[in-house]
């Protein structure tokens, strides 16, 4: 007689018994995904812009209009007066500045050289470092012309020049949308994940019913188990339904194979469930568990590499995001949907998250006590 | 009144007895703000790049110098070659290839004109275009050296400044995104918690069958609440000022003035949950959909809002971290005034006064 499948028989029960508890589980990720990978678009367009002219010239009226004409840009503002524009990016309304002082055309004639100013909102940095990246681009290619209309081009360049072409790998189209669903995929099952193995003990522990398991010859790791099994199906039924719509809604289909996202799945459920009984076995009541867990999942969450850039965070966050089990998925999924890693690509990572998931569910088994 | 008094004293035990959950919820609040105020930043800055350097002559050495020194690049591996690019963006550990062709000095030299190749990963665009274009960039400006002896004719100059936050640093951006997070989580999470729990633990039928308004029971729950947000708020400003060095330019009045609006609304909230649920479980997984999600995706404090379709736009305007988000951006770093920001304030002050009269409609005298 195996008391595992009792303990099982009895959670499976206890979970579909609550309907709220299936809603949860199956109606809020579908909702989620298909709604929040539309406001996960951090392609930076309609940069709002405002142009003080204070030249007037051919030169500058080209110019203006090689900015405004490009797909980033909307004119806000053309008025002479730089107090104005400044209330625009003070009420949010715009986000850059470009003066473009008087004399400008003729400087650029007379002295060869000429200079622009650019006042960037920089409150939100990527829009502050995207549209003033862009602007340059836009201007540099503008004096390119501007130099190549004047200067005769010989047989030969008569300076140095370097040209540049750039291909972007495994997502020409530069799609955000392909690199969002997997990973917003990636945050709500652990954020189901989580929240639920965290509070379930912990539930028994503050209605009662932990004792009546005390006093039963249940092991602990049986326990244990009994708790991990059922979540950690519900899980992989979540994903499922997850990359499910992924494909129906968004069309993304891994170029990798779904054997490599499962395997990884299963041991990267084995982690959060683990931790999510660690804080049950921990906490005194429902309250403290669900603090506790919301806490890991705002670490987990935006240090995960999906909102922000994990290479740019300073040295010891980079060290912390080791410890991050959705830092790795995240970029395993990427891996395997966007760039067709198999299992030999994601072996290291794939074997640091089977370490973590012994050592969390040890921890969890042996904090568990049958005693209060 | 006297009774209301007491009630909010007995919930103060509450919360001063549970001495784990009490330090929790204060030292929480630090613990994000520091460490997402470091970690966080949306520079792209030390990508991994691999070039593979055919010609290796003085000019491209010069040239991969001068990308070591950046410091938006960290260079892995010297010596690639082009059939290991493949395998190093598989493995995930570049962002970003140049290619330098074999004959990249010869052509520089003898007849002033090479061509480089760039190679992004653009499983994530964004970081792929910024890349792309700080590495333009490194290259426009090598091109400038070697043109040195000779002046480019013709030159516009582009003088840039970066105001309100020169240094472009994440944590003016996220101090006011974690203090909306963290006093939705205090507020609306803990208070619609506690009330819950009365109800499954069967307290509240002790409590309504009391001769006390009921409604005070409920409200004195919320006191504590929102004498430990206010705690909260002064840490945050103050580690975000001392620590951060985030400035606070405007009136610090009427910052404390608004987040108090904000506590307003989120305890508003955390009362309507509480009326319409009745386990811990489903009210706290109301409070991740109507609150965590949201706030981190509709906010604006991660994803620009005017880049939504529309439909997510107008949706965006309900939630009421959005509003909070730009009021404190523009008090505390851009320090504007009551008078241009008394129209989300109002915006504020409606949804709390909806949301409280709705909590108060739902709000059941009788359990089931």
């Amino acid at each position: 007689m195996n008391p595992l499948k009792y303990i099982l028989e009895k959670e499976f029960k206890q979970i579909f018994r609550d309907p709220a508890i299936i809603r949860v589980i199956f109606i809020l990720p579908v909702i989620q995904l298909i709604i929040l990978p539309l406001t996960a678009d951090y392609e930076i367009k309609n940069i709002n812009i405002s142009i003080i002219d204070r030249d007037h010239s051919t030169t500058s009226n080209r110019l203006i209009h090689k900015i405004t004409s490009s797909n980033y840009f909307k004119l806000i503002d053309y008025s002479g007066d730089f107090n104005q524009a400044m209330t625009g990016i003070d009420n949010d309304k715009a986000d850059l500045i470009i003066e473009l002082p008087r004399g400008f055309e003729a400087d650029l004639y007379a002295q060869k050289k000429t200079t622009i100013f650019l006042a960037v909102n920089a409150i939100n940095g990527v829009k502050a470092n995207l549209g003033a990246t862009y602007l340059r681009t836009i201007i540099q290619n503008y004096n390119n012309d501007f130099r190549i209309a004047l200067l005769t081009p010989g047989r030969f360049n008569e300076l140095p020049i370097i040209e540049t072409t750039s291909s972007n790998w495994y997502n020409p189209k530069m799609n955000y949308k392909f690199f969002m669903v997997p990973g917003i995929l990636v945050l709500l099952i652990t954020m189901i994940g989580l929240n639920l193995s965290a509070i379930n003990i912990v539930r028994e522990k503050e209605i009662g019913t932990i004792e009546q398991i005390n006093v039963t010859p249940i092991k602990k790791i049986h326990f244990i188990l009994g708790k991990l099994i059922p979540f950690w199906i519900l899980g992989l039924i979540v994903i499922t339904i997850g990359l499910f719509i992924a494909w129906l809604f968004y069309g993304i289909i891994p170029l990798g194979t779904y054997f490599t996202i499962y395997v990884f799945a299963a041991v990267y459920l084995l982690i959060i469930l683990g931790i999510g009984l660690l804080i049950s076995t921990y906490a005194e009541n429902q309250q403290q568990a669900m603090l506790i867990s919301f806490f890991l999942l705002m670490i987990f969450v935006l240090m995960g590499g999906l909102y922000t850039n994990i290479d740019s965070m300073p040295e010891w966050a980079q060290w912390v995001t080791k410890f991050n089990p959705v830092a790795y998925f995240i970029e395993v999924m990427r891996r395997v949907v966007l760039k067709g890693s198999g299992l030999s690509d994601i072996k290291q990572l794939l074997s640091i998250m089977l370490i973590f998931a012994i050592v969390v569910n040890y921890w969890a088994v042996i904090s568990y006590r049958k005693r209060s | 009144m006297k009774q209301f008094y007491h009630f909010i004293l007995k919930e103060f035990y509450h919360i001063f007895r549970d001495r784990k959950t009490l330090l929790i919820l204060l030292g929480m609040p630090m613990a994000q703000i520091i460490i997402f105020g470091f970690a966080l930043s949306n520079e792209v800055k030390n990508a991994h790049i691999t070039i593979v350097n055919e010609s290796n002559g003085a000019a491209s050495v010069q040239l991969v110098q001068k990308i070591e020194a950046s410091k938006y690049f960290e260079l892995y591996n010297q010596s690639t070659r082009t059939a290991d690019i493949e395998k190093m963006f598989k493995k995930g550990v570049i962002k970003v290839a140049l290619v330098i062709p074999s004959d990249f000095d010869k052509t520089i030299l003898a007849q002033n004109n090479s061509r480089l190749q760039i190679i992004a990963d653009a499983t994530d665009p964004n970081v792929a275009t910024t890349l792309t274009a700080y590495l333009s960039i490194i290259i426009a400006d090598f091109q400038k050296e070697i043109n040195q002896l000779n002046t480019v004719p013709y030159t516009i100059d582009l003088e840039t400044r970066m105001m309100y936050n020169p240094q472009l640093k994440g944590a003016y951006n996220f101090v006011p995104g974690v203090m909306a997070m963290v006093l939705l989580l205090v507020c609306t999470m803990m208070t619609s918690l506690t009330i819950v729990r009365e109800k499954e633990l069967g307290n509240m039928e002790i409590l309504l069958a009391s001769p006390v308004n009921p409604l005070i029971i409920i409200l004195a729950k919320a006191v504590p609440y929102l004498i430990l947000s206010i705690i909260n708020i002064i840490t945050i400003l103050l580690l975000s000022y001392f620590v951060l060095d985030v400035p606070i330019n405007g009136s610090l009045i009427l910052l404390f003035a608004v987040s108090i609006l904000f506590i307003l609304v989120s305890l508003s909230l955390g009362l309507l949950i509480s009326s319409v649920t009745d386990s811990q479980k489903s009210a706290m997984f109301i409070s991740l959909i109507v609150m965590f999600l949201p706030t981190v995706m509709f906010s604006g404090f991660i994803f620009p809002i005017e880049n939504m379709p529309l439909p997510l736009r107008t949706i965006s305007n309900i939630i009421p971290a959005k509003w909070y988000f730009i009021i404190v951006k523009s008090v505390m770093i851009k320090g504007l005034g009551f008078k241009l920001i008394w129209k989300e304030v109002l915006i504020l002050t409606g949804m709390m006064l909806f949301l409280f009269s709705m909590a108060i409609k739902k709000f059941k005298i009788r359990l089931s």
